[in-house]
């Protein structure tokens, strides 16, 4: 009896010391994301779990998109960041520009259903650099309080319609996006969107499109600006992230209503810096992050799509409210009929390019 | 007879206690001394090449620096030269661009790899992005010539003789395509120097803006700031001290809280347009917009500088004498004449150095426009900043930051023109 005593509080202790020691050689990673209720549903599903079962910490970091800051700290040999959020244009050019650690996709642990990891991903979310977590997508939104649900706007080219719709209009103040919006307003199929707009005609139509509208336009920046010019009453209707407008209405109750012909979805993936100082760490965040389990988890958080297919079965209802989440997702079968994906080839090809045209029409 | 007196004058040079000639010891002492102050001085003058001389000559280098064809293709780019550039290059000038691609492709250096070529084309050649990185992708699939039909093979846009031509630009050392680039030019197939398509013009009329919207401050800030300098100058000190405090309050505080209050006030929803609202001058839903826009800028910019004209206009008033206007008046002059003949000659230093400061901290002003400017109030310094933080092509910054120096040099050599430097006072 003693003896047992005697092992147990041994054993205890030792585990104990095992336990501090681990704690101890734990370390601190920083992890940057799109901020707002994006980067909560992250906390929620990914950083709170992942830090619980490794003892390391999580920095949480905001930007807004785009590979300056990667590219800054990589080339000034002081990279901060462990592992970043990126849209997938940002991740292909970083990664062939160097800026980024290459992944290797077979060390991604299997799905929680036992499919290979390089099966379970969706099509076209692993890459050299970087490895999807969600789908998301840019819609447009109003707000039903002022402008009323059965007479409110239902395709992408009542957006485009001030005389119908009178009002300010909030749009991304980048060109990416907004030109695919303004063709598929314009007649122009989703299918057929990036063809013409390789083609200076294309162009120039959409931007005539645009011009159509130009007076009556709030540019934003950051993702968080859209549901807060909506509830401002700064415009009466709005292109946002999906997932934006969703939790306004989920978590504040706000009146909006999502739009979803001629959506344009995209992938948002982890990256890592190259040279960042905590790698293995920021490669084990990855790996837990996205498995199945967290992937599914962050979806009840906010309406933004698994890039895994064993999460999609667990994907529920809010975490604290009965709204069934399927329907709200982007890969939702009803939200994708007239949908186009986010051509990551066309906007590495013309970004430069188009930003150019876009700045000088901004500013004519 | 006057070699005569010279050498009299050698021979009878007055000596010191240790037989130096005394004009030699007085040159050394002197030299001492003046070694002692520029040591004094060292330090400032090291502070000022390493926070001054040398950034700004990074900036000149970088905006003619061209490393990426050298860096990324170094055997390639030297034999590209000698390309004659009619129909394609020969076979060993593709042995080497596979064989340079290859390599860059294993070794992935940062800022030497098949991105960073594909980024620098792209500028001169948009949509060519994919073409690099894509082939870049496959290169290893090729291992033996001949290259040429191997790189056709991968992909057929390699077929075309500009790609080639715009590489051989690319692949010299110096580069003067951004500095077109930032005045609105750019290479068209054959390698001539056209004008840029219109759609895309974007530097050379926002540098006038730029430069427009800075004089339209200066004169408003001249306006504002005349009388209240003079009333700063002229009331009991008790009065002007109070006033005086009132300039320097705001002067104090962050430029930041004072474009933010000017959102709150100015925006469709803010103070002014409330009140508008309430008195019934506005309908509320024709609220005025008066941010995000020129208007914005100048309003903010106007009271952010203005101290920087009270400042120096009142340093010059408070030393003219009362006692001239009034002899002016004593002798028959009108208020007016008085004024204009007497008064105001005296403050031109002033006006001179408020003007000055004023329009050369306006040209370079970035944080306000930003925060206000909307699309069609952004100043230069906006379109540079765009280039550093967002689409990171860094040695256009570098053009038109180095573009921007050189129009603040040109005006600072007219204003000494015409009012001259030293006639400048800051108080």
């Amino acid at each position: 009896m003693k003896l047992s005593k005697l092992l147990l509080s041994t054993v205890v202790a030792s585990g104990l010391m095992a336990a501090t020691s681990l704690a101890n050689a734990a370390g601190d990673i920083t992890v940057v994301s799109w901020g707002g209720a994006y980067t909560k549903s992250q906390v929620e599903a990914y950083h709170k779990p992942w830090m619980a079962k490794t003892g390391n910490k999580i920095k949480s970091e905001d930007y807004n998109g785009g590979t300056a800051e990667i590219k800054a700290q990589v080339e000034a040999g002081n990279v901060s960041w462990d592992i970043v959020d990126v849209e997938l244009s940002d991740a292909i050019r970083a990664c062939d520009e160097g800026l980024l650690e290459t992944i290797d996709a077979s060390e991604l642990p299997d799905g929680a259903d036992g499919t290979k990891a390089a099966d379970d991903f969706l099509e076209g979310t692993l890459h050299d650099c970087a490895v999807a977590n969600i789908v998301w997508s840019t819609i447009f939104a109003y707000d039903s309080s002022k402008i009323k649900t059965e007479d409110g706007p239902k395709t992408v080219a009542d957006f485009f319609d001030l005389e119908k719709f009178p009002g300010k209009r909030g749009l991304r103040k980048n060109p990416k996006s907004n030109l695919e919006f303004a063709l598929m307003a314009d007649g122009v199929a989703a299918k057929d969107v990036y063809e013409i707009l390789g083609t200076d005609e294309g162009i120039d139509r959409a931007f005539k499109k645009l011009d159509s509208i130009k007076d009556s336009v709030i540019w934003w920046e950051a993702g968080a600006q859209p549901p807060q010019l909506l509830a401002d009453g700064e415009v009466v209707m709005t292109t946002a992230y999906n997932g934006r407008i969703f939790n306004a209405v989920a978590g504040e109750d706000k009146p909006f209503e999502i739009v979803w012909d001629g959506q344009i979805w995209d992938l948002d993936l982890w990256v890592i810096p190259k040279g960042s100082k905590n790698k293995e760490l920021a490669m084990d965040f990855l790996k837990f992050s996205t498995g199945t389990e967290p992937l599914a988890a962050q979806a009840s958080y906010i309406s933004y799509g698994p890039a895994r297919k064993s999460s999609g079965p667990l994907v529920g209802k809010y975490h604290n409210k009965d709204i069934d989440m399927g329907p709200q997702m982007p890969t939702a079968p009803d939200n994708l009929t007239n949908s186009v994906q986010n051509n990551f080839e066309f906007w590495a090809d013309n970004q430069d390019q188009l930003s150019e045209r876009f700045n000088a029409w901004l500013a004519g | 007879m006057s070699e005569t007196v010279l050498a009299q004058q050698n021979s009878d040079a007055i000596l010191s206690t240790d037989g130096i000639p005394l004009k030699q010891k007085l040159a050394r002492t002197t030299r001492k001394l003046r070694m002692r102050a520029f040591l004094l001085t060292l330090p400032l003058v090291l502070f000022l090449v390493v926070s001054f001389v040398l950034p700004i000559g990074q900036m000149l280098w970088r905006s003619v620096n061209n490393p990426a064809g050298s860096n990324v293709l170094p055997v390639f780019a030297e034999l590209i030269q000698d390309w004659d550039e009619q129909g394609l290059p020969d076979e060993p000038v593709f042995e080497a661009f596979v064989k340079d691609l290859q390599n860059a492709r294993e070794k992935r250096e940062i800022g030497k790899t098949v991105g960073n070529l594909a980024t620098r084309v792209n500028y001169e050649m948009p949509g060519t992005r994919s073409l690099f990185t894509g082939t870049g992708r496959k290169i290893n699939k090729v291992t033996e010539g001949p290259y040429k039909e191997a790189l056709l093979k991968i992909n057929k846009k390699w077929d075309d003789p500009v790609i080639w031509r715009t590489l051989k630009r690319v692949s010299r050392d110096y580069t003067p395509a951004f500095y077109m680039a930032a005045l609105d030019h750019k290479y068209d197939d054959q390698g001539k120097m056209v004008p840029a398509d219109d759609l895309y013009q974007i530097y050379v009329s926002n540098f006038g803006k730029t430069l427009w919207m800075s004089a339209i401050i200066t004169f408003f800030c001249f306006i504002l700031a005349f009388p209240v300098s003079y009333l700063l100058s002229t009331l009991p000190m008790k009065a002007s001290n109070l006033l005086m405090i009132l300039v320097l309050l705001p002067f104090w505080t962050s430029l930041l809280v004072r474009t933010t209050a000017w959102i709150a006030i100015l925006q469709t929803e803010g103070v002014i347009n409330d009140i508008l609202v309430f008195i019934g001058l506005v309908a509320n839903d024709s609220r005025i917009q008066m941010i995000y826009n020129q208007t914005g800028t100048i309003i903010s910019m106007v009271h952010i500088l203005l101290p920087f004209m009270i400042l120096p206009l009142y340093s010059v008033m408070k030393t003219i004498p009362p006692s001239y206007m009034r002899a002016a008046r004593s002798m028959g002059g009108t208020p007016i004449n008085a004024f204009r003949r007497v008064y105001f000659p005296q403050t031109i230093p002033g006006i001179a150095a408020g003007t000055l400061l004023v329009f050369i901290l306006s040209i370079g002003f970035y944080i306000t426009p930003a925060l206000v400017g909307g699309e069609d109030g952004i100043l230069i310094s906006n379109l540079i900043a765009y280039h550093i933080q967002k689409s990171l092509n860094w040695s256009l910054g570098a053009a038109l930051g180095a573009i921007l120096l050189v129009i603040v040099l040109v005006f600072y050599w007219i204003y000494n023109k015409l009012v001259g430097i030293d006639k400048l006072s800051f108080g």
